[in-house]
């Protein structure tokens, strides 16, 4: 149905937002592409929120950063928290692995940038070529969040002396090691909350990209969108992964900065 | 009719393709993607939602008014929910009046208002054949529907469905030993309201969408009737909103379900300490109402410009104050965005940032009184015509008017220490935003019937409707001021037995009979409504001699609306009773250029350039032809 809108046989003396065209010059698709990412913003933007109320509601760490323990009395110093790095066991680096994750991320997004390119072009080749490479960065940027996940999860070989309410009820003081939902060796049990939670939601939402990518990757390669005529699909998937990367920047801010 | 206009429509027959397809019954009545027929879809589901939801208030009206009543035959409908001597269940109320502000406020007047005239509407009036995706229309409808039957479901489940208030405020939501409603039900509560976002985020980017590119020739944005922009700013608000819902119910789900705390703090049941620490429940509050008011205008403003077209099409004159309208309904937009704390001033909130948000919040009253004055003033000596539609229009300004008033008692800070969470409050929004959108929702039931099924509803049964519903609720809701300045607290089950209170249970009681009569007729639409979709006389093409596009499509307009053609547009809505010219009424797809009689000045200047326009079309669908030729 909506094909029949277009510019066609409409006089350029209508103006642009006289009806009959598409006046921001982008399909229906692309624009609810933008406004679905609109929505997403302040999806996020809750979240963070969220984190920011509960945040402020405890004080920082503030003795020297040589003498941090984990504490739930205090938020703990992020650096000390995510320093580790696969195959380097207990060397202190810190936030080195989160920052080659966000790298991977963001060289991602301009693989997709060439995609898109490439799709203007026609090219199939090329478009195939770097929906590959794009590809490639979300899966690893999974697996690297699955690895610092991981290890969150199982903690320091120290572990940490904490007191807390435990699940039946009773408060216990005991060595804690690593973070759950319930119980957090670095810092109140709410850092590890709002952390599993967002970068679990935001996660979630590079699962979706890598399977529209995929997606995109599988029929750009058997030549759906060349005989369509335009690689208009490979554009939308583009606009939502460079969303997913920039929420990524600000949960990365939220959590491992600030 | 212009030569230049009938030459551009027999040159444009070509390139039409036949619209009418031969659906199955499947296609069309079920998995349909004709923006009429998913209109339909949620005006039925909406009509079988405010059935339940006005049913529920009338049981609690029962306790409310009628205390001490035996209550036993109720007992083939309610079952264990009656108690053994007869009376409602006490954690039933709850479960009641949650489950009638949730369904009144989301299934009924944003699914079956803004679902329905959103749908039906858009396409038809801006001159398009569907809407952008009629596929994730689709989808959006059944994502409703999905929603629908979990919320029904949960009616019937043995601890009962979600009871700690429409709003769900943690930590009642949130910890499933609380009360009885929230374990399973407050689950499926939850569940239910992921669908109906996911619907509404569907619908509202389809609508967004489909009015920036799908607008007919000439349609510009100044020439887009009322309802069109209501409809547009609406589901932009609702874009903004729901998502943050969205946030703090999944939020609500991981401390319900997960063992997480973010709304959750040093909390003791029975002597026990719950090992949640952290959280706060004032962050549900913040989220919730970011977009709890937003909400509000979801619900209104379909309704203002349902009725900002039929006040303008039954005055027989142009809308007073076009542009204001819209720059209000724009101020109104954001501005919604802006005061969802005034829901909170008694929520241990700092003053200080009180007094901004009752600042905020007083400042909407600028926009909408700007509303309310150009709806009288378009009445004001109008040749008006009391159609039914008209008639529950100008019932929506007046209750707009006696709700919106009491608005601004509330919106002070000071003095919602005394009224907030009274009965007053209940007035309020029942009269500015339930009744208001009810009527807008009604006035466009009656206005847009023809359209709907071809068939006109009987104006007669429309007049008795509208009286008794338009007294009816004035009974109902205007003695609950009084009851909420005495001090009566909503939500309970119980307040006649005090001393000091026991004085209102006769005004309670004449509420409670208001309410089953104003109940009772809603019967006479849903008669009025069934029947004349079968038996009411044939509508004619244009019923109310109106401006709008969506009168010249044909009787029963197939998928697609208009046979050839899509109608361009020559100029704005709102040419009724144009001095000098023929008729009371100008439709859109008239040229200017065909009425030299009535063009003021400056659309006699504008006459050249549509000349200029319509040539140049009409070059290009020649050259268009000689191609295929």
């Amino acid at each position: 149905m909506s094909t029949t809108a277009t510019a066609a046989g409409v006089s350029p003396k209508r103006g642009i937002w006289g009806g009959g065209n598409e006046p921001l010059k982008a399909s229906y698709g692309k624009l609810m592409m933008w406004f679905f990412l609109l929505s997403d913003i302040f999806t996020f933007a809750a979240f963070l929120v969220a984190y920011a109320a509960i945040r402020v509601s405890y004080p920082g760490y503030a003795g020297p950063e040589e003498a941090f323990i984990g504490s739930n009395e205090y938020w703990p110093i992020p650096e000390l928290v995510f320093d580790a790095i696969p195959f380097f066991h207990g060397v202190h680096i810190p936030l080195a692995f989160v920052g080659l994750m966000t790298f991977i991320l963001i060289m991602s997004s301009v693989t997709m940038v060439l995609a898109v390119e490439a799709g203007h072009r026609n090219d199939r080749n090329d478009v195939v070529k770097w929906l590959l490479w794009t590809l490639l960065g979300g899966i690893t940027f999974l697996s690297c969040q699955a690895w610092e996940w991981s290890h969150f999860i199982h903690g320091t070989e120290g572990g940490s002396m904490l007191t807390y309410v435990n699940r039946m009820g009773q408060v216990v003081t005991e060595t804690v090691y690593g973070a759950n939902l319930f119980v957090n060796e670095y810092g109140p049990v709410a850092f590890a909350q709002l952390f599993f939670f967002i970068t679990g939601f935001h996660g979630f939402h590079v699962t979706i990209g890598v399977f529209l990518l995929f997606l995109a990757f599988y029929q750009a390669a058997v030549g759906v969108y060349e005989r369509r005529g335009h690689y208009e699909m490979v554009e939308k998937i583009g606009l939502y992964w460079h969303f997913v990367d920039l929420v990524w920047v600000f949960v990365f801010t939220f959590f491992y900065l600030i | 009719m212009a030569t230049a206009n009938t030459a551009t429509n027999s040159a444009a027959a070509h390139d039409h393709h036949d619209h009418e397809h031969h659906d199955n019954f499947i296609t069309k009545y079920i998995f349909t993607t004709d923006h009429k027929m998913i209109g339909k879809q949620f005006l039925i589901t909406g009509m079988l939602w405010a059935f339940i939801g006005g049913l529920m208030s009338v049981i609690f009206r029962l306790q409310l008014g009628f205390p001490d009543m035996n209550l036993e035959w109720l007992r083939p409908l309610l079952g264990g929910w009656i108690t053994a001597d007869g009376a409602l269940d006490p954690e039933f109320y709850l479960a009641l009046v949650t489950m009638h502000g949730t369904i009144m406020v989301f299934f009924v007047l944003t699914a079956g208002l803004s679902g329905t005239f959103s749908n039906f509407l858009i396409p038809l009036q801006i001159g398009a054949r569907d809407m952008a995706s009629g596929f994730m229309n689709m989808l959006s409808y059944w994502f409703f529907f999905v929603s629908s039957v979990i919320m029904f479901i949960s009616l019937f489940i043995e601890s009962g469905p979600a009871s700690g208030g429409w709003v769900v405020y943690p930590p009642l939501s949130a910890l499933e030993q609380a009360m009885p409603g929230s374990g399973l039900g407050m689950t499926l509560w939850l569940i239910a309201m992921t669908f109906f976002i996911a619907s509404s985020l569907l619908g509202g980017i389809n609508y967004i969408t489909t009015v920036i590119n799908l607008r007919t020739k000439g349609m510009s944005f100044s020439r887009l009737p009322l309802t069109i922009w209501a409809f547009f700013l609406t589901a932009i608000i609702g874009l903004l909103s729901f998502p943050v819902l969205f946030s703090a119910a999944l939020l609500l789900v991981f401390d319900r379900s997960f063992g997480t705390s973010f709304y959750l703090s040093d909390i003791y049941i029975g002597g026990e300490a719950l090992p949640n620490t952290g959280g706060s429940p004032v962050l549900y509050q913040h989220l919730f109402w970011f977009l709890g008011h937003p909400e509000v205008y979801i619900v209104l403003l379909p309704a203002l410009g349902i009725t900002s077209e039929i006040i303008a099409t039954n005055s027989r004159k142009p809308i007073f104050g076009y542009k204001a309208m819209v720059i209000s309904m724009l101020g109104i937009t954001i501005l919604s965005f802006v005061v969802w704390a005034h829901h909170m001033f008694v929520s241990g909130m700092n003053p200080f940032l009180g007094s901004i948000f009752m600042f905020l919040t007083l400042i909407i009253a600028i926009p909408s009184a700007v509303k309310v004055f150009n709806y009288l003033t378009t009445l004001w000596r109008g040749n008006l015509i009391f159609t039914p539609g008209m008639l529950f229009s100008i019932g929506l300004v007046s209750f707009f008017i006696s709700g919106g008033l009491t608005g601004i008692f509330l919106g002070n800070s000071a003095i919602d220490i005394q009224l907030h969470d009274t009965y007053f409050v209940v007035a309020h929004f029942h009269l500015v935003m339930g009744s208001a959108s009810f009527f807008g929702l009604m006035a466009g039931v009656y206005h847009w019937f023809p359209k709907m099924f071809g068939r006109m509803m009987d104006a007669r049964l429309g007049y008795v409707h509208f009286w008794l519903t338009f007294i009816g609720v004035y009974l109902v809701f205007f003695p609950m001021h009084y009851i909420g300045i005495a001090g009566f607290p909503r939500r309970y089950y119980s307040w006649t037995t005090f001393e000091f209170t026991n004085m209102y249970t006769d005004l309670n009681m004449f509420v409670s009979v208001a309410a089953i009569i104003t109940f009772a007729a809603q019967l006479i639409f849903v008669f009025n409504f069934f029947y004349s979709m079968y038996r009411g006389r044939v509508a004619t093409l244009n019923p109310w001699r109106s401006n709008t596009l969506e009168w010249t499509t044909p009787l029963h307009p197939g998928h697609g609306n208009w046979p050839g053609e899509i109608p361009t547009v020559y100029r704005w809505p709102y040419d009724y009773s144009k001095p000098g010219a023929e008729e009371d009424y100008i439709p859109q797809t008239v040229p200017l250029s065909a009425t030299p009689e009535s063009n003021l000045p400056h659309e006699q200047e504008l006459v050249k350039l549509e000349k200029e326009i319509i040539a140049d079309e009409e070059a290009d669908l020649v050259a268009n032809e000689a191609r295929q030729v």
